[in-house]
């Protein structure tokens, strides 16, 4: 059973550690969004941006992963209330919203290799697969920590006792969804 | 108290219905030439709408302790502030290089 420790300041220390976690990761995904923006359009040879780039395709992933948001936060609330049923339920929504995306992005990724777009191309590519890869390994890692979670509720070791473990697995979730509404803007719809 | 009262499972419903509504939006613009010059600040816009959305009601930093926003808030200035930052200094030495 997972007990709560708390600081002098009255605050969960898990939960305030992740916070400064996730403004770490904040660092991160703004120093790779920001060798793609300074990069972009430099690219000398094809494939290019506008030629590549599947909007309607990553739009239902994005929607695909905004709904993982909403099962996240509808299993900490369930969790929250000691409704497990609903709770083992939406935990597994929520992972299996985001396999969803990571085979939208395995398959993205194998249709841009197969267009002529690899790693090493041109300065597209290079940043393209950097900044979406280390989003979508953040992704794989969140779908692996849901699955626990998942499995240890359904062996009975997780309830309202343990909700802020449930709470810091959705503050990672949210987080890789936010991250992914700036990417998609800036690399898929401002080409 | 470290923590208030978290939003309603109505309020989860009705945010994630304002989310893909401004996806829709922000795709709907994206294919409309009328909007080409103007794309650029309000896809941005949108997104920071969705971003605080999210980050406010998911990540429930309306409802928690301000000690949060801050651990939050500071390192993500920090990152916008790097990338703004960059795009001054390499857009600056290309215009220096080129002379335009």
């Amino acid at each position: 059973m997972t007990q709560a420790h708390h600081t002098s300041m009255g605050l969960d220390s898990r939960k305030m550690a992740f916070w400064a976690f996730i403004g770490s990761e904040c660092l991160l995904f703004g120093s790779l969004i920001s060798t793609y923006l300074v990069y972009k359009g430099r690219s000398l040879t094809g494939p290019f941006p506008h030629e590549i780039l599947n909007i309607p395709f990553t739009s239902f992933s994005t929607f695909d992963l905004l709904m993982s948001s909403l099962a996240m936060v509808l299993a900490l609330a369930a969790v929250q209330r000691g409704d497990m049923k609903q709770g083992k339920l939406w935990l597994l929504v929520t992972a299996l919203l985001g396999l969803v995306f990571l085979g939208g992005q395995f398959w993205e990724f194998s249709h841009f290799v197969h267009e002529g777009l690899g790693l090493t191309t041109n300065l597209f590519g290079s940043t393209f697969y950097v900044l979406t890869g280390t989003h979508g390994a953040h992704v794989t890692v969140g779908v692996i920590w849901l699955l626990t979670l998942w499995v240890q509720a359904l062996r009975g070791k997780l309830g309202p006792a343990n909700a802020t473990t449930v709470e810091i697995t959705g503050l990672y979730w949210h987080f890789v969804d936010v991250v992914w509404i700036v990417i998609f803007t800036v690399v898929y719809l401002i080409q | 108290m470290s923590e208030q009262a978290h939003a309603t499972t109505g309020t989860y419903l009705r945010v994630a219905a304002i989310l893909v509504m401004i996806t829709l939006i922000e795709v709907g613009i994206f294919y409309v030439p009328t909007f080409q010059t103007v794309l650029v600040p309000v896809l941005l816009f949108l997104s920071v709408v969705k971003f605080t959305l999210v980050v406010m009601f998911y990540m429930h930093l309306k409802f928690d302790n301000r000690f949060f926003a801050f651990l939050f808030g500071g390192p993500l200035l920090l990152g916008i502030a790097v990338v703004v930052s960059l795009l001054f200094i390499f857009y600056g030495a290309v215009r220096l290089r080129t002379g335009t």
